[in-house]
């Protein structure tokens, strides 16, 4: 299972983070100063493993940004590897060539899709084509319900001017 | 850049928050950033979810920068209740992130999402399952858990829903197991393993990994279903192109169905195994390496996880061995994940299949990894390295290890030391060999050589006259380095004091030299290690025959210095010493040669294991490489040649308390009249760690009583022999119970039998705490039984045994405790008269298929009927005059108690409800105590008791006790003598009790105590 899933950039900044076991806000931010301390110094010809506390960090660095998984320390570390490339192409493929930028203004987005891949630390689905169908269909609800309210607060404006 | 659609007002603080110079300025702009969200918040009540959302929104950032939002965590979750989408997903999203299953908040919302969950809109449906899949907790899974599996098992929704409800499910599961613990179940899952749609199947199959790894027996019928699964992947058909991922059908969803296989012990079915085999063949197969990184890893992940599922079907021996030659190229490659991979598989192998040998042709090559850059392959290679030692190649691998050793990273070396000790032992080809192998591992790396490694070699070296002189000239050898480490100054001295006349004709090494040598490091080692130079001075005074006085005068001159020392342990070696050293001949027997250890397994190697045991997951490989752990062989040593088990009762035996103080005894066996003495140095903390040095040492009898306790020891118990302790601990081990106590039953009786309230016993699964109240010669003592599991504990029963002199009156118990929770059960006991018998507790209850029984002394013990009473001089004269001789008046003078200060006596004296009367007894190296004893016989009857001891023989005293019952004054002089000596002490049984067949003990409250004390 997964633990956490933590997004860090090159300089240590935190750029999203998501845990599936219970860590109190203390042991998150402990977590994550230790782990950044590790990761970010690491070669890049080393391989993409880390043990830690019995537990075992995959991690891949793209371009500027690290994604690191923390899993139980039996399971399947190249599986894991691989989930963290299916969870970046899903949003290279949303974003068109995703960049850290994207994930900096967007971050909420960044959440959605990965509610979408990851459930109790477990991949939900493998599909990008579904992934994108959902999320699409997350982002017109979301419109509609806007263009609802713009066009009932400009009645209201109409009505009050 | 994509901007954020209608939150202007984030995108700005976003850019805010980027253009900060430094962390000050962030700080600045965050908190007026949280001042305006506070003042939102607070002054519009009603401010509108689509607005309050952005705030929410904001504050998730802010989290993230590192800031603390708590203040808003309400709000966040006030907004799952907002009736539109836009605004709920931000609840649902927002708060799982910011808050964990514990949170209290939570439990506001178990309605509205159980709304979400039941409702009709999908898309309300979908937020619902995936905060409860990601932070749900306990009372999510008691009160939803029903309403998910319904929608997993409808035919009416859509696999998006069904494909999250099957994950929440799996975390409600995991919260509670219980929620799946219904009748039918398992069907349902062989069903809905027959799904075609992947996304909703690779989410069914996380869950059955959950499943059969807690009970693997309901769900027999899933495993023909993961063999279909598998092969319809592997030969990919019915796999949509989506589901294909780099050509590779859902490599994940493979994973998943062949760790799910894992747990099942073998496959009977001759078919189905047979189709397995041929899918697990084509991807031993056809797995090759490509360029594309993200193929190459997918294709892989699937071949790791086959070659873990071969390992546990024990395959045939051709699979087996293509595993392996697949292993041998793996750690060989460059790529450093498969490199690492291959490493950690290949010491798994060697757990479950007789690989030895194609493995050590690859040991120049592991021992490369060794040196890798990379400290997660150093880790894997250390321990294939630890792994695939034998006795063909330990040389060569501790060797390489020593080596290695100056140069590892700090992170390593504890581990490396370690398992570099353990293989030196386990094979080494000739003891000198090991001995130069420790002492090297504690020059090279002495701040990370536990005691237990230094221990041992001295038990070696103890045990083997031939390696006697050997070790003593080595000690001698490093005495020469200008810098020792203070592991070394402790060995060295310890082995020169032992055996340093064996070297006495050599150059150099006469006691006046030796001694200079050592002397030298004196004024920079610690306390601890002051007290073993001090043995070694006595000791080298003792060797320095005919006596050299100028040597005498240099040893004494430094006994002078320490017996003013700050430490009293000290003080009391360098004072005892002086005076012995002084008795001339006598010396010679006082501190004569340690007796031979007994035999017995490492304690570095039930360290290993021990450190294995924790980390363990219930994973099959894991419990596979414990068994293989404990099987491990051990270099034993040399038997004591004392002959056959010796039938006459030995003299007085002692053996350290586990509980009231754990000390190292060391060599100084003081053996001035015959009586047993003993010095303590070191107080640890642990009688784990010590547990090896411990038991050996004290004991301090004619050599037969060895023998007795290592037949002892050869019965399976680990324990300190001869002690009542030891025993109720056997007897609960030879239950086999598979679930083991995890504190220690005796120390806790023991603490109890001082203080009312505490932990009787504990296992992984329930916690038995005690609480006692005691008026006169009544007592109430309530047992609290907390079941520490999300499943209840059935069949529990608590049978009392109570001993002649005490009336129990049990409480029903009841037959089932449900999970987590705890259930009293009082207990009236009434105190008839005075006896030290003790009852005791029959105990059992089944988790799952265990059945777990345990007996355990309850403290009701005669002290608890006391009541301290200070009388003055005019009450007490009379009274221990009209008390005038046996059996009312009884006198005794105890020998080898336990050094105490007076001030520690009278300590202890107030523990056990006696109270301590100052001024009665004009000699101040006497005590005098009272109390009142109850019972229903005697009622309130008056205790006195007369302590006298020698100031200049802390081990023996006089004591003289009075009352008006001779069976309480007998009873009371007996108990408080149990408590001077250390550990009751009672003669060892001639037959081992641990060999008794349970099943008479049962039911037989007599021989329970006859076994118990």
């Amino acid at each position: 299972m997964i633990n956490f899933v933590l997004l860090i950039s090159r300089q240590g900044k935190v750029r999203l983070t998501k845990w599936y076991s219970p860590y109190s806000q203390k042991e998150r931010a402990k977590v994550i100063r230790e782990l950044s301390g590790v990761i970010l110094s690491r070669g890049p010809k080393l391989c993409k493993f880390v043990e830690w506390r019995g537990y075992k960090v995959v991690y891949r660095r793209y371009a500027s940004l690290y994604f690191c998984m923390c899993i139980d320390s039996e399971d399947n570390e190249l599986e894991t590897l691989e989930i963290i490339h299916h969870f970046v192409e899903i949003l290279d493929r949303y974003f068109g060539s995703v960049c850290e930028l994207d994930l900096i203004f967007n971050f909420h987005k960044a959440y959605y899709i990965l509610d979408e891949i990851l459930i109790a630390g477990e991949l939900q689905e493998s599909s990008k084509k579904t992934v994108a169908r959902l999320i699409a269909a997350q982002d017109s609800l979301v419109e509609t319900a806007k263009e609802q309210a713009d066009s009932i607060s400009n009645v209201i404006a109409q009505v009050t001017k | 850049m994509a901007l954020l659609s209608g939150m202007r007002g984030l995108s700005v603080f976003i850019s805010d928050i980027r253009n900060c110079q430094n962390k000050e300025q962030e700080r600045l702009r965050v908190d007026k950033e949280l001042g305006n969200i506070r003042t939102r918040f607070k002054n519009e009540k009603s401010l509108a979810p689509n607005k309050k959302k952005k705030y929410v929104w904001k504050m998730l950032y802010i989290y993230m920068l590192g800031y603390d939002v708590d203040f808003g965590h309400m709000e966040a979750v006030s907004l799952i209740s907002a009736p539109k989408y836009p605004e709920k997903q931000v609840g649902y999203i927002v708060t799982s992130c910011l808050l964990n299953e514990n949170h209290d908040f939570l439990r506001m919302v178990i309605n509205t999402v159980r709304n979400d969950i039941i409702g009709r809109n999908e898309t309300f449906q979908c937020l619902a399952l995936t905060m409860v899949g990601n932070i749900g907790g306990r009372e999510f899974a008691e009160s939803l858990a029903p309403d998910v599996q319904k929608l997993l098992i409808s035919s009416s929704c859509r696999p998006l829903v069904r494909k999250k409800a099957a994950l929440c499910l799996l975390r409600l599961y995991r919260k509670n197991l219980d929620v799946l613990r219904i009748d039918g179940w398992p069907d349902r899952m062989a069903q809905l393993l027959e799904e075609r749609d992947l996304g909703v199947l690779t989410s069914v199959m996380s869950l059955l990994v959950a499943l059969v790894s807690n009970d693997i027996d309901a769900y027999w019928n899933c495993l023909p279903k993961c063999v279909k699964v598998l092969e319809r992947l592997a030969r990919n058909q019915d796999v949509p192109q989506e589901y294909t991922y780099y050509g590779i059908p859902s490599p994940w969803l493979q994973v998943k169905t062949m760790r799910a296989l894992q747990y099942f012990p073998t496959i009977e079915d001759p078919s189905t195994r047979r189709s397995l085999f041929e899918v697990l063949q084509r991807i031993l197969m056809g797995t090759d390496v490509v360029k594309n990184v993200n193929k190459n890893n997918a294709s892989h992940a699937v071949l790791f996880e086959a070659l873990g599922l071969v390992m546990h079907l024990d395959a045939e021996k051709e699979m087996i061995s293509q595993c392996v030659a697949l292993l041998g190229k793996f750690i060989s490659v460059r790529e450093p994940n498969i490199r690492y991979l291959g490493l950690e598989n290949m010491a798994r192998m060697l757990l479950v299949a007789d690989v030895q040998d194609i493995v050590k042709r690859h040991q120049a090559q592991i021992i490369t990894s060794l040196k890798d850059p990379d400290i997660s392959i150093r880790r894997r290679a250390l321990d294939l390295l630890y792994a695939m030692c034998d006795v063909t190649n330990a040389k060569d691998i501790v060797e390489e290890l020593l080596q290695y050793l100056s140069t590892a990273d700090f992170a390593m070396r504890e581990e490396l030391a370690l398992k570099a000790a353990i293989l030196a032992e386990k094979f080494a080809p000739d003891l000198s060999w090991y001995v130069d192998v420790i002492l090297q591992l504690i020059d090279k790396a002495g701040d990370f050589v536990s005691d237990d490694i230094w221990y041992r070699v001295v038990q070696f070296v103890t045990n083997n006259e031939d390696l006697q002189p050997y070790a003593a000239a080595k000690a001698r050898d490093y005495l020469e380095k200008p810098a020792l480490h203070e592991t070394m100054v402790k060995v060295v001295a310890y082995i020169l004091g032992e055996f340093g006349l064996l070297l006495a004709r050599r150059p150099g090494c006469s006691p006046k030299e030796i001694f200079a040598l050592i002397n030298e490091k004196l004024p920079t080692v610690s306390t601890a290690t002051i007290a073993i130079l001090l043995s070694t001075y006595a000791k080298i005074l003792m060797h320095s025959q005919p006596p050299d006085p100028e040597l005498r005068e240099q040893i004494w001159a430094v006994f002078r210095k320490y017996e003013s020392y700050i430490d009293v342990e000290i003080q009391q070696r360098a004072i005892e010493y002086s005076v012995l050293s002084m008795k001339g001949a006598a010396l010679m027997d006082i501190l004569a040669e340690m007796p031979k250890f007994p035999e017995r397994k490492s304690a570095l190697l039930k360290k290993a294991e021990d450190a294995e045991v924790d980390t363990a997951e219930q994973s099959a490989v894991k419990l596979r490489s414990q068994q293989q752990m404990s099987n491990a062989l051990v270099v034993t040593d040399q038997r004591p040649s004392n002959g056959p088990v010796a039938v006459s009762q030995p003299g007085p035996v002692k053996t350290p308390n586990q509980n009231v103080e754990v000390s190292l005894t060391y060599e100084g066996s003081i053996n001035v009249n015959g009586t047993v003495n003993k010095t303590d140095v070191e107080p640890v903390p642990s009688s784990d760690l010590l547990g090896d040095l411990l038991v050996p040492l004290a004991i301090e009898g004619p050599p037969g009583t060895a023998v007795i306790q290592e037949q002892n020891l050869v019965s399976g118990s680990e324990v300190t022999p001869n002690s009542p302790d030891a025993l109720a601990l056997a007897i609960l081990s030879d239950q086999a119970n598979s679930i083991q106590p995890i504190v220690n039953i005796a120390d806790r009786f023991h603490a109890l039998c001082l203080t009312d309230s505490g932990v009787l016993y504990e296992d992984p699964y329930i916690q038995m705490g005690l609480k006692a109240e005691w008026r006169a010669h009544h007592g109430r003592l309530v047992l609290f039984l907390g079941n520490k599991n999300t499943s209840p504990l059935v069949s529990v029963q608590a049978l009392i045994l109570p001993p002649l002199h005490l009336k129990i009156e049990p409480s029903m118990v009841p037959e089932t405790i449900p999970p987590r929770a705890q259930v009293q059960c009082p207990l009236e006991v009434v105190n008839v008269r005075a006896s030290r018998d003790v009852a005791v507790l029959d105990f059992s209850y089944k988790f799952g298929t265990e059945l777990v029984n345990v007996k355990l002394r309850l403290p009701a013990v005669l002290n608890k009927f006391l009541q301290p009473i200070s009388v003055s001089a005019e009450e007490f004269f009379p009274q221990w005059k009209s008390l005038s001789g046996p059996p009312l008046k009884l006198q005794e003078v105890v020998k080898g108690v336990r050094p105490l200060s007076l001030l520690e006596m009278a300590n202890l004296f107030t523990t056990l409800h006696l109270a301590v009367c100052p001024g009665l007894d004009t000699n101040p190296n006497n005590l005098v105590v009272s109390t009142t004893f109850y019972s229903e016989s005697t009622q309130a009857m008056l205790c006195l008791v007369r302590v006298e001891t020698d100031p200049s023989d802390r081990t023996q005293l006089r004591i003289t006790i009075a009352s008006g019952d001779p069976a309480l004054t007998y009873e009371l002089k007996e108990f408080i003598k149990e408590h001077m000596i250390s550990a009751p002490a009672t003669s060892p049984p001639p037959v081992p009790a641990p060999l008794q067949p349970h099943s008479t003990g049962v039911n037989d409250p007599g021989a329970m105590l006859a076994g118990l004390l």
